[in-house]
């Protein structure tokens, strides 16, 4: 692991019942680099920030964490979560929870914590949401509650998973930019998954690509390429941009993937 | 009579066991209360319903065994509190399953059990006891316990407070922060087992249920931050069991040496602050703040 690494993955395998998820994941995170990370739908995303935040256990590799973000200290913003409308939590109090949530105890209003709260909300531009319930608010404005959430004790490191998911255009470009000024003001690394690498292609520094169980990482230009990911994927894909946007399409799809297809057409729309 | 006699009729503040229905009550209402809100958040109203239906297999043994009926309740509510957490049944459609299967189980242990007590009392006293409550036939000497009940499910629920709001919000949030998911869920599921005993030995354990879910649903209906929904919820749930142990006390007036059972007043109380709770809240909320569609 190099030095300065906020966050080092190594060797990583996960497998559920038997069949493997992930089998030799490994890439590195640099202190307030913004990464993306890419995959289809099951190609192991959400598995992938669960290992790193310590909530499955790997079969085998490691992820080591830089000790100034120990890994209760990791920010963490979970896939849409539904919230119940009669939740009692107003926003303020959900990001009150992220700074001492796993405490025992009754908490205790101080004028520090209210003053965190209250700068995280300013930072997410949520400061007119602070005494809504959060489970009346629509999905973009959650999920600026949510962010302020995962950032209120400023962790060096932040994994969101398909924060961009359920956003309508208007909404993904405001929590992209958001995500990349508090990254920079923070000096927070961020990971997030996506699906779709459009909306984030102009702003990210580095790109994690799952396929196939295994990771491919680095600057978007050096991994979005047809041999770069042919080579991942184990078959001939290309990278085709258009209109400003790039699409990953499998030219000749292997026996598994057209079988699949014959079975249930939308598998397609699952590659990328 | 005056208006004052009318309400609060001879005897009722001198009467023992009044004294005692009101203690208890009160230590059963409260406790409910603030159990019930994290119960009806965490989506288990109907685990608490089946406990305490469970539970009324040891409020009759207690009854046939001669012992006191609160820990009857309480060690068979504890034992399946903590099985259903050791269980750990994720799956929602599982978890139903099991849970009404269980319910089957305890309630039909309760009939064997009530039915072997009638032989030998040859009354159906404890039969109403134990599933519908009788308030003013509980023993004096059970003060101390239910009081010692009560204090302890508040304590643990204390304890456990931030947890148990951060994984009711998301389990997933909670797990991420360390904030120890199936812990908070074992303290909450024996916090559920004292509330859910204490109220089967006031309403009964059929509808101790009403008292859990009632004061707890009507909150949520009013409040938007935790405080205050547990204090709406206390205060409901307090109300109506103090107003309904004193219309059934009144009752014994309306129709002379037959008054009606307290649960049915408490019952019916907590229904009309459900109903006005829903009526007041959708007042509260603006058009703007609703759910978006």
């Amino acid at each position: 692991m190099t030095d300065a690494a906020v966050l080092s993955v190594h060797g990583l395998r996960v497998s559920f019942s038997g069949r493997p998820v992930l089998k030799d994941v490994q890439f590195e995170l640099a202190p307030g680099e913004f990464c993306a990370l890419i995959g289809a739908n099951g190609s192991g995303k959400t598995t992938l920030l669960k290992a790193i935040l310590g909530l499955l256990r790997p079969e085998a590799g490691e992820v080591r964490i830089d000790a100034g973000a120990s890994a209760a200290r990791i920010g963490y913003v979970p896939q849409k979560i539904s919230i119940d409308p009669y939740l009692p939590l107003r926003s303020r109090d959900v990001v009150a929870l992220g700074l001492d949530g796993a405490r025992w105890g009754w908490p205790l209003r101080s004028r520090v914590r209210d003053a965190r709260v209250q700068e995280m909300l300013e930072a997410v531009g949520a400061m007119d949401l602070a005494d809504r319930r959060v489970g009346q608010l629509s999905g973009g404005q959650q999920q600026r509650v949510l962010i302020a959430h995962a950032l209120v004790r400023h962790p060096r490191l932040l994994l969101l998973d398909e924060p961009l998911a359920n956003l309508d255009v208007r909404s993904t470009a405001e929590v992209v930019t958001l995500l990349r000024q508090l990254s920079l003001q923070y000096r927070t690394a961020v990971l997030l998954s996506a699906h779709d690498m459009n909306p984030l292609l102009p702003v990210i520094d580095r790109i994690v690509y799952l396929a196939n169980c295994c990771a491919v990482s680095g600057k978007a230009n050096d991994v979005i390429r047809t041999e770069v990911l042919s080579r991942l994927y184990g078959y001939h894909v290309d990278v085709v941009r258009v209109h400003g946007r790039v699409v990953v399409i499998a030219a000749h799809e292997p026996e598994e993937i057209r079988a699949a297809l014959a079975r249930d057409p939308v598998h397609t729309a699952e590659i990328p | 009579m005056s208006l004052l006699e009318f309400i609060f009729p001879p005897g009722f503040l001198a009467n023992g066991p009044v004294h005692t229905a009101l203690i208890v009550g009160a230590g059963a209402a409260i406790v409910s209360a603030v159990v019930g809100v994290f119960t009806v958040l965490r989506g288990q109203s109907f685990a608490g319903h089946a406990l305490a239906d469970v539970s009324s297999a040891g409020g009759s043994a207690a009854f046939l065994l001669g012992i006191n009926p609160l820990l009857g309740f309480l060690g068979v509510a504890a034992l399946a509190a903590g099985g259903m957490e050791w269980a750990d049944v994720r799956d929602a459609r599982e978890r139903d399953l099991v849970t009404g299967v269980m319910l089957g189980v305890g309630l039909g242990l309760t009939a064997l059990l009530l039915y072997l007590d009638t032989l030998r009392g040859s009354t159906s006293g404890a039969a109403i006891a134990v599933l519908f409550g009788s308030m003013f036939t509980i023993p004096a000497s059970i003060v101390p316990l239910a009081l010692a009940v009560a204090g302890a499910a508040l304590v643990a629920i204390g304890a456990i407070y931030r947890p148990l709001l951060l994984s009711s919000l998301s389990a997933d949030l909670a797990q991420a922060q360390g904030a120890g998911v199936r812990r908070t869920g074992l303290v909450h599921a024996l916090a559920l087992a004292l509330a859910v005993s204490l109220a089967a030995m006031t309403v009964g354990a059929i509808l101790s249920t009403a008292l859990l879910i009632g004061p707890a649903a009507a909150a949520l209906r009013l409040a938007d931050r935790p405080g205050r929904a547990l204090a709406w919820a206390v205060l409901i749930g307090w109300a109506a069991t103090w107003g309904g142990i004193l219309l059934a006390y009144d009752s014994f007036y309306w129709t002379p040496g037959h008054g009606w059972p307290v649960s049915f007043f408490i019952v019916m109380l907590i229904f009309i602050a459900y109903l006005l709770a829903g009526l007041v809240g959708r007042w509260l909320t603006p058009r703007s703040l609703e759910r978006p569609a």
